[in-house]
């Protein structure tokens, strides 16, 4: 029998194997600050699901190894992940002595391990696919689902990162509410000024240069130096200027973050605004003029349209990195996710800061692929409108 | 005439970085109005020299070792015997793309404890990104013809990449450098918050006294490494770039 | 020699080069032509490996073409490509000294030859060598390009669509020049080109592919005068058949005894250029001049029209 390997199945396999049977599947703690103790999958779990975690893992990680279809690889790699989170919460509640709200249960490096290792034999089958953009949404939308769905159902309630959770459970929402609040409104700032200042850049030469320069000298200062130096001249503003201090501004807190965001936002605004434009074929142009429009015409029928696609990719740029710099704002009071991590670096609680970050990364992943999409979906339909 | 003034901009800039760390204390001056109750108004829990050294170590050690890693990946997947990696290489740059660099740092924490190790991490990962995607770009964009020359000549696989992939793509795996040292530096002042020794420490010593000086010189300190290095690189990949008949890409 | 024997590739279920077989004789130029598609590239990509056949053989001057490791086959053979392929970050005389350099010869050597190589390309060498390929013009950067090939004198040059990339002015230039290498280093050279009035111009032998097979392999005469099928017959052109066939003779063997009034021509112009200028002049017969300008008879509409018959 012709038996072939496949060559990133390898490497997918011997991960997995490590995750599997070298490394801890989850730590038990005795409160949350303590060190942990390492536990097994075989200990983690009850019987018979110990054995048979394992007993899925081998039949996964043989079908990376070898050479098999795209869905059955699709298939085993879901299998494997969802078991992988299922049985962790069972873990969770499994290791958790009845009624010890003390206890800390987190997953542990052969969990995240086994994750990376079947992740990337999903996000290889996906890239095969090669997916359409809406079809990448649906899926991102059936993975926000599955995990709702494991939330809701409470059976990942006796994990450690969910036990912080339920201690500031009204708080998180909270800073839910801010970290958006400052990633969207920023960006949102970022394109009402940054759409007319690109197009003001475009047509006047001179600017062009002296802007984009000052622009991204401003994206070379460190983020908290950043935050930090807003605070003087928001602290004068909201102490001189009548009615600023009522419209929320401050030295510190929300204000200085939310400019200091806005200001990172131009750079890519801006910029890709101008290469967007500049990027409009002469032909086209020449040939909206030749047909007698005017220059606002030609902006706006021509220009603007030809350009979007390139403008929608500076969004693009701006949100993602907007929600990871938003975790920053904390460290002067501006609240969102970095106050769960930076409070949880404070007290060396490592399921704090996971708390602040997981939902950090899940948010600027899921904006990456909405709008990597929605770049995508603007990109292709150029072609037909002009055509048609 | 005119095409000087940003040299000299530059000259001009790197004198006062120098002669800032060399002498803090000549521009105390300029820092006094922005302290309130004679706090001081020059950092003084530490040299800024020392830190400023620090900084540029750690950020020298990970863009190192990262751009070593990530240069080697982006060859292993460009060869025949890698190719099954390169479609899903791309895809984890993308998808490691979005992860923030203060979520990295953060993470990276509970693996390894807290001090330099975690800011190591960190940038050495976030950095591998933007040199793997040019390098990959670099490899994978060389004009056919001039590789089917290259084969036609006789060359080897790895004499292609040595005399013809490689060197055609140094402006692009330049660029990419570029821009994993810029996010570097900026992102190795948050490692402060996990203990490293770096330029973050005089910006949160600000934040926590309330010391505007102490911030504006943290911040600006990095900043001006940032635009220095920024435009030496840029430099560089110009003069790469002109060496071989392609217009340098200015962004 | 080149002998190719039932040569076949075939990507999955389609043959690209499908059975073909042919024998390239020493010293002559060979044309391949066929139109996009047709497996001609192919065809001559397996020649030095570049494409790996599915079956069959190539054998040089006696020699299976797989007894030697594929990139030291192809430092033997010259290959010159459309777009010319220089390596943009290597001065031109770099980039002459490729292979030279791949086979390990002294610097003085390399030196030698890429000079010798220039001035024959009429490329001064002083202010050439040091130069870099985008400083150069189309047509400087096509010679670079035969020069690189030409390197380390192998027996057989590969071209594909070599002059593909110029303008017509410089096209004719081009092939002037390679015709005038030709007789000089008596290389077999083999090219490709989508062009028919290339190939007669320039091959002893035409090759005709169509989608993978050989269709015809023979003199220019014969192909214009027995068309294998009417695929051969479309790419020479029917309207322009009998003036193809006049540009392969020249006046020498059409002259007539007598005389004539107004301009001559002289006994090397193609019979093509003849006629039209008889009849663009409007007249019956012009004398011909030999090489010292003396006149040594006429050429006649009359015989150059006979001439332009159809052989039997």
């Amino acid at each position: 029998m012709d038996i072939r390997f496949d060559k990133l199945g390898v490497v997918i396999a011997a991960i997995a194997a490590y995750g599997a049977y070298v490394a801890p599947f989850a730590i038990f703690r005795a409160n949350r600050i303590v060190p942990g103790e390492p536990r097994s999958i075989l200990e983690a779990l009850p019987q018979p699901l110990g054995p048979l975690l394992l007993v899925a893992l081998v039949a996964a990680g043989l079908v990376a190894l070898l050479k098999t279809p795209l869905p059955v690889r699709l298939l085993a790699s879901i299998a494997a992940l969802a078991s992988l989170v299922l049985l962790i919460g069972i873990a969770a509640t499994y290791l958790t002595p009845e009624g010890n709200t003390f206890a800390r249960v987190s997953p542990a490096s052969g969990f995240w391990v086994s994750i990376f290792a079947f992740t990337l034999l999903l996000a290889d089958g996906l890239t095969r696919l090669q997916l359409s953009p809406l079809g990448r949404i649906v899926a991102l939308a059936l993975a926000a689902a599955a995990i709702s769905w494991l939330l809701a159902s409470g059976r990942w309630d006796s994990l450690s990162i969910l036990k912080e959770y339920f201690n500031r459970s009204d708080v998180f929402w909270s800073e839910a509410q801010r970290h958006v609040t400052l990633a969207l409104g920023s960006l949102a700032g970022a394109v009402i000024v940054g759409l007319p200042l690109g197009i003001l850049c475009h047509r006047v030469e001179a600017l062009r240069a002296g802007v984009l320069n000052v622009l991204n000298i401003i994206q070379t200062i460190p983020s908290i130096a950043l935050f930090g130096i807003l605070i003087a001249p928001l602290g004068w503003i909201a102490a001189n200027v009548p009615g600023a201090a009522a419209i929320g501004i401050r030295g510190i807190g929300v204000a200085p973050a939310f400019v200091a965001l806005f200001l990172y936002s131009l750079l890519p605004v801006v910029a890709n605004t101008v290469v967007g434009l500049g990027g409009v074929p002469r032909a086209a142009n020449d040939a909206a003029r030749g047909m007698g429009m005017t220059g606002w015409q030609r902006l706006w029928r021509v220009e603007f349209p030809l350009a979007f696609p390139v403008i929608l990719t500076g969004i693009r740029i701006v949100l993602v990195q907007n929600i990871g710099l938003a975790t920053i704002a904390a460290l002067i009071g501006g609240g969102g996710f970095g106050v769960f991590v930076f409070q949880g670096i404070g007290q060396m609680a490592m399921d704090l800061v996971l708390l602040g970050a997981v939902p950090t990364v899940a948010m600027a992943f899921a904006a990456a692929i909405i709008l990597d999409a929605v770049v995508e979906i603007a990109a292709t339909r150029r072609p037909v409108t002009v055509t048609a | 005439m005119r095409a000087w003034i940003p040299t000299i901009l530059r000259l001009l800039l790197l004198a006062v970085l120098v002669a800032f760390l060399a002498n803090p204390y000549w521009f105390e001056p300029l820092f006094r109005p922005l302290t309130q109750n004679g706090a001081p108004a020059i950092y003084n829990q530490g040299s800024l020299l020392s830190l400023t050294l620090q900084h540029l170590k750690i950020v020298a050690i990970a863009t190192a070792a990262a751009i070593v890693v990530a240069i080697s990946l982006a060859i292993l997947v460009t060869r025949p015997a890698g190719a099954e990696f390169l479609p899903l290489s791309r895809s984890l740059v993308n998808i490691g793309q979005t992860f923030p660099p203060v979520a990295v740092l953060a993470l990276a924490v509970p693996a390894v404890g807290f001090g330099e190790k975690p800011t190591l991490i960190a940038l050495f990962l976030y950095g591998l990104l933007p040199i793997f995607e040019n390098t990959l770009t670099g490899l994978t964009t060389t004009p056919a013809n001039v590789v089917e020359a290259a084969r036609g000549a006789g060359m080897t696989g790895r004499q292609r990449l040595v005399g013809i992939e490689l060197p055609l793509s140094v402006p692009v795996i330049l660029a990419g450098i570029r821009l994993s040292v810029v996010i570097s530096l900026a992102t190795a002042t948050i490692g402060s918050t996990v203990a490293a020794k770096t330029l973050g420490e005089v910006i949160i010593a600000g934040l926590l006294s309330n010391n505007l000086a102490f911030v504006l010189q943290g911040g600006l300190l990095v900043a001006a490494l940032a635009v220095l290095i920024y435009d030496a690189l840029s430099a560089l990949e110009r003069m790469a770039a002109r060496r071989m008949g392609q217009v340098a890409r200015n962004d | 020699m080149i002998e190719i024997e039932h040569i076949t590739k075939r990507y999955g279920e389609t043959a690209v080069v499908d059975d073909v077989s042919m024998v390239i004789e020493p010293r002559t130029l060979t044309a391949i032509v066929g139109t996009s598609g047709s497996g001609k590239t192919t065809l001559l990509r397996m020649i030095n490996r570049l494409v790996e056949p599915s079956s069959g053989a190539i054998r040089i001057d006696g020699v299976d073409n797989r007894s030697v490791p594929g990139p030291q086959l192809r430092r033997s053979i010259g290959y010159a490509i459309q777009g010319n392929g220089l390596f943009p970050h290597r001065t031109v005389a770099q980039n002459i000294g490729t292979v030279p350099v791949l086979l390990g010869w002294d610097t003085a050597r390399i030196k030698a030859r890429v000079d010798e190589l220039l001035s024959l390309l009429q490329l001064d060498p002083a202010a050439f060598g040091p130069r870099y390929p985008h400083e150069l013009s189309g047509g400087q950067q096509q010679r670079v390009g035969v020069a690189r090939a030409l390197a380390a004198g192998p027996n057989v040059l590969l071209m594909d669509e070599p002059f593909g990339a110029l303008d017509p002015i410089i096209r004719t230039k081009a092939q002037e020049d390679l015709r005038a290498i030709q007789k000089r280093f008596g290389t077999t050279i083999i090219l490709v080109t989508h062009d028919m009035e290339e190939a007669v111009h320039l091959g002893d032998r035409i090759a005709v592919m169509d989608a993978g097979k050989l269709v015809q392999y023979a003199t220019p005469e014969e192909i214009l005068a027995n068309p294998a099928s009417d695929f051969v017959e479309t790419l020479i052109g029917a309207s322009d058949r009998p003036f193809r066939l006049l540009s392969l003779g020249e006046v020498r063997d059409a002259v007539e005894p007598g005389g004539a009034e107004g301009a001559a021509i002289d006994v090397d112009a193609t019979q093509r250029d003849a006629l039209a200028e008889l009849l663009w002049s409007g007249r019956g017969a012009m004398p011909v001049t030999s090489g010292d300008g003396k006149v040594i008879g006429r050429v006649t509409v009359e015989g150059l029209v006979k001439r332009a018959a159809r052989p039997t």
